[in-house]
């Protein structure tokens, strides 16, 4: 149990660093739950003066702009500050909901290289719900801390009198040593490099050095890399040669290059990093070349009220440089208040106007579809049909742009149901997800059905509209628990239709069996959803049939 | 504003510098799209060119960098006159930004304060006779899109709405970067990028290495990090200036006409805007390789960049569209 300790030993020390003059770290992602630890935590950086950010803050805060209330009240133009007029230091919170748009114009002020610091505290629940790639790419730490809290943390309490990082010497050997770590662990973006660098030279500064030592490169080795590594290096004892970085590097090559390969402190550091890496990875769980946190949410998810699409009436609201002014309301509802107005203040020349007035534009629009393919994998025939739904996936996709549809894809077989791909509109990413399908044994039907309606349900919360399309070629044989009980299996199977129908949710039942299925019949009339035969179905076909289903 | 890091000093990359550079040979190009991962310096490419280009001459007050004031939109209220040199104008375009930001709005301060009716030029403004650069393109909403496309194309930003009328002109570059992963592009908007490339990380650990090495130099030893390779980005603008003259006189014959259509049928690229993009950067490429006649390997050399993303998508095709760009390349031109 000595691993809990050392994970707030960490935390502490990246809070320290991260109050280190001119280290340029960009800031830290702290993903805790709001809790009295993480308050402890929080005053470790009080230091810093930062000023909080939420993740829907408007763009007039953000670069300052017009204050509305201000300068109708004085006639004249006020404006607010930008956030980042001065050298700032930034609390983001809930950092898990910040959406693209924000991450990007955070990284564009991050980019500038000012000495801005962001906070991004991540409260997110689910591996899914995190960070948005574009910003915790540029921020060096990442804290996390495990199990409770040590009482005396943290041993060492944040200094004030600081050396700069600036004029660290740093030798070339150090910049070899942390970008072949990095290429080690898969870590592709020449960013986290860059900013372990960073870390280093804060580090050593901390420490009062004026050179960069190992201890400082461990560090930010172990500061930096854990979090951003997308795979395990192999073992260095069963491997001969240093494990070659990117796979396109023929082995040759890296024998050539072994001078710049080796690590100067033999595996040590790898042994070090290799033992902070998130569980997840080792387990195998992520994909190589994904980075935690990219959930494949394409563009068009979020639908916004005042944009575009069919006008509604307008509504009463702050103007925060999205909403649109609507200015024939807004002086409608200025309109009867002018006497009064002007009796209160006969000064002021003009209209009348206040901040309540102010109408923005509204408009309704249609969310995108969503399409949920449910495969049976089981038996003989599941690769023909696994394949023949993938072509079909990825002729949809193509397509995608014309009909505004996101694809995502559910495979059942054996004892239950697995989601191959997640919602998604990018070819790129199906295409890698769905290389390899794995098929063969029972047919859950039931089990896929009540995945497919989880996934429609999730995906009504974020604004999709879903269809379900199973594909199968009947015969229910596993029920819900996994047992191979062919009549409780057809009980299981037709009540989540049933659920599947209760709360709504499209469907579309594609047979491909070679003759037409009663019990399948008898599905799709309890999903009140269109049934189709289609022995021997090909992807062009399928899609076919699908497009002309959804357009009835 | 600190000093942007150079462009002659990004290690790598020649694919994409070549395209950055060439739209700055012949802005009629039609902007640059960049793909790729996280952290491959796409933004940093983006921003050294805003430091590398040839100044512009502009009038001081002019919202549009109109370069006289017989030019400037008549809506305009002009203070100075003065014709003064500036950097060619590299303007960003954030996510999220609303269509009033981008294409301008009516100035609702001065409506509701002093019940004037005034335009506020938006970013197109700005960005023109220079570049509009848009990080994640692929995750910018539609209809901001949409608008882009008719801009792009007509060179013109015409603001109908508020009661106001304005017209002004939007000549730009459109450069945009993304990462293919987080969601494709629409094929209208790829058509209408002039080039496209693609950029990875570095196979290779001395290149990672010397990329570090050269951020640290740049950060650490400013001076004569910047001594060496301003001399650099000063000699590659007078290249490109150089091209620029040479441009009008570059030799087309005939025979690589014929090479150019025989290449897009071969490719079953839609439209004749494949053709026209390749001529007219590999005419830019001759240009700035100091070559007075066009010839086969200008057109090689730059037809992956100007074709791939025009190809019909064939989803069902498991090499990428660059490879199918090069092999047909190799079989049409031997």
């Amino acid at each position: 149990m000595n691993d809990t300790p050392t994970s707030w030993d960490r935390a502490a020390l990246a809070l320290r660093l991260l109050l280190v003059p001119d280290a340029g770290l960009g800031g830290a992602v702290i993903r805790m739950r709001a809790s009295p630890a993480r308050d402890q935590v929080l005053t470790q950086i009080k230091s810093l003066g930062a000023r909080k950010m939420h993740p829907t803050i408007s763009d007039d805060q953000l670069f300052g702009g017009l204050d509305l209330a201000a300068t109708l009240e004085r006639s004249q133009l006020i404006e607010n500050k930008s956030f980042f007029h001065d050298r700032c230091n930034a609390i983001l919170t809930m950092a898990e909901r910040c959406g693209p748009d924000l991450a990007a114009k955070l990284a564009q002020e991050l980019d500038r290289d000012a000495g801005h610091v962001i906070i991004a505290l991540d409260e997110g629940a689910e591996p899914d719900e995190s960070v948005p790639p574009a910003l915790s790419e540029r921020l060096a730490l990442h804290i996390e801390p495990e199990g409770r809290m040590p009482a005396s943390w943290p041993s060492v309490p944040a200094g004030t009198n600081m050396r700069s990082a600036q004029g660290v010497a740093v030798s070339d050997s150090d910049i070899e040593t942390l970008t072949t770590l990095a290429a080690v662990f898969g870590i592709d973006s020449l960013r986290a490099p860059w900013l372990a660098l960073r870390v280093a030279r804060a580090h050593a500064a901390l420490q009062g050095r004026k050179s960069v030592t190992e201890d400082d490169l461990n560090a930010a080795a172990e500061l930096t890399y854990p979090q951003r590594a997308t795979r395990v290096p192999q073992d260095p004892e069963t491997a001969e040669e240093p494990p070659a970085p990117p796979e396109e590097t023929p082995d040759e090559e890296s024998d050539g290059e072994s001078q710049s390969l080796e690590l100067p402190e033999g595996d040590l550091l790898v042994e070090a990093v290799k033992a902070l890496l998130p569980p997840d990875l080792l387990a195998g769980l992520v994909p190589a070349g994904t980075t935690r946190g990219s959930s494949g949410a394409g563009a068009g998810q979020r639908r916004k009220g005042n944009r575009r699409g069919r006008p509604l009436p307008p509504r009463p609201g702050r103007l925060d440089g999205r909403a649109r002014i609507d200015l024939v309301a807004t002086l409608r509802a200025a309109a009867p208040w002018q006497p009064l107005r002007r009796q209160s203040a006969p000064d002021k020349k003009g209209l009348h106007i206040r901040p309540s007035d102010i109408r923005l534009k509204r408009y309704e629009e249609h969310s995108d579809r969503l399409l949920i393919f449910t495969v049976d994998a089981s038996g003989s025939a599941a690769m023909a049909r696994l394949n023949e739904a993938k072509g079909a996936v990825e002729l949809l996709l193509a397509q995608a742009y014309a009909a505004r549809d996101h694809v995502a894809l559910i495979a059942f077989r054996g004892e239950g149901a697995e989601l191959l791909l997640p919602p998604t509109r990018s070819l790129v990413q199906t295409k890698r997800r769905l290389a390899a399908l794995p098929g063969g044994g029972g047919t859950p039907l039931a089990a896929g059905l009540r995945d497919a309606a989880l996934l429609a349900e999730q995906s009504r919360s974020k604004g999709l509209s879903p269809t379900v399309v199973v594909l199968t070629d009947g015969r229910a044989n596993i029920a819900l628990d996994g047992r191979a009980d062919r009549a409780a299996a057809q009980i299981d199977a037709d009540q989540m239709a049933r659920l599947m129908r209760t709360q709504n949710i499209a469907a579309l039942v594609i047979d491909m069996s070679n003759r037409p299925q009663e019990p399948l019949r008898a599905l799709s009339a309890q999903l009140g959803a269109p049934y189709v035969a289609m022995p021997r179905a090909d992807a062009e076909r399928l899609t076919g049939a699908v497009s002309a289903a959804l357009d009835d | 504003m600190k000093t942007p890091f150079p462009f002659s000093a990004i290690v790598g990359q020649h694919e994409m510098k070549q395209a950055m550079i060439l739209t700055a040979v012949d802005p009629g190009i039609g902007g640059v799209l960049v793909f790729g991962d996280r952290g491959t310096g796409k933004s940093t490419a983006v921003r050294a060119l805003a430091a590398l280009l040839p100044e512009i001459t502009v009038v001081e007050s002019c919202p549009v960098n109109a370069a006289t004031s017989a030019e400037c939109p008549e809506w305009a209220e002009l203070g100075s006159k003065k014709r003064v040199k500036r950097p060619t104008p590299v303007i960003d375009l954030p996510l999220g930004a609303t269509e009033d930001r981008v294409v301008g709005a009516l100035d609702i301060e001065r409506a509701l304060t002093r019940g004037e009716k005034a335009f506020e030029p938006g970013l197109l403004a700005r960005a023109n006779r220079g570049y509009l650069y848009i990080d994640e393109v692929n995750l910018l909403e539609d209809h901001i899109v949409d608008l882009l496309l008719d801009v792009a194309q007509s060179g013109e930003n015409v603001v109908e709405r508020e009661g106001l009328s304005i017209r002004h002109p939007a000549r730009f570059v459109l450069v945009g970067s993304g990462n293919p992963e987080e969601g494709e592009l629409r094929p209208q908007l790829l058509d209408r990028f002039g080039l496209s490339v693609e950029v990875r990380s570095p196979n290779d650990v001395a290149e990672r290495v010397e990329v570090i090495k050269r951020r640290d130099a740049f950060e650490c030893d400013f001076d004569t990090f910047m001594t060496h390779y301003g001399a650099e980005d000063a000699k590659v603008r007078e290249t490109i200036l150089k091209a620029r003259r040479r441009l009008p006189k570059i030799k087309t014959p005939d025979s690589l006409l014929e090479d150019c259509a025989a290449l897009c049928i071969a490719l079953g690229s839609d439209g004749l805007r494949g053709e026209l993009t390749l001529l007219r950067t590999a005419r830019a490429l001759a240009a700035y390789d100091g070559a007075r006649t066009l010839k086969r390997d200008h057109l090689k050399a730059i037809a992956p960049s100007a074709l791939s993303h025009r190809l019909r998508r064939d989803p069902l095709d498991e090499a990428g569209s660059g490879a199918r760009v090069a092999r047909i390349v190799d079989e049409v031109l031997g």
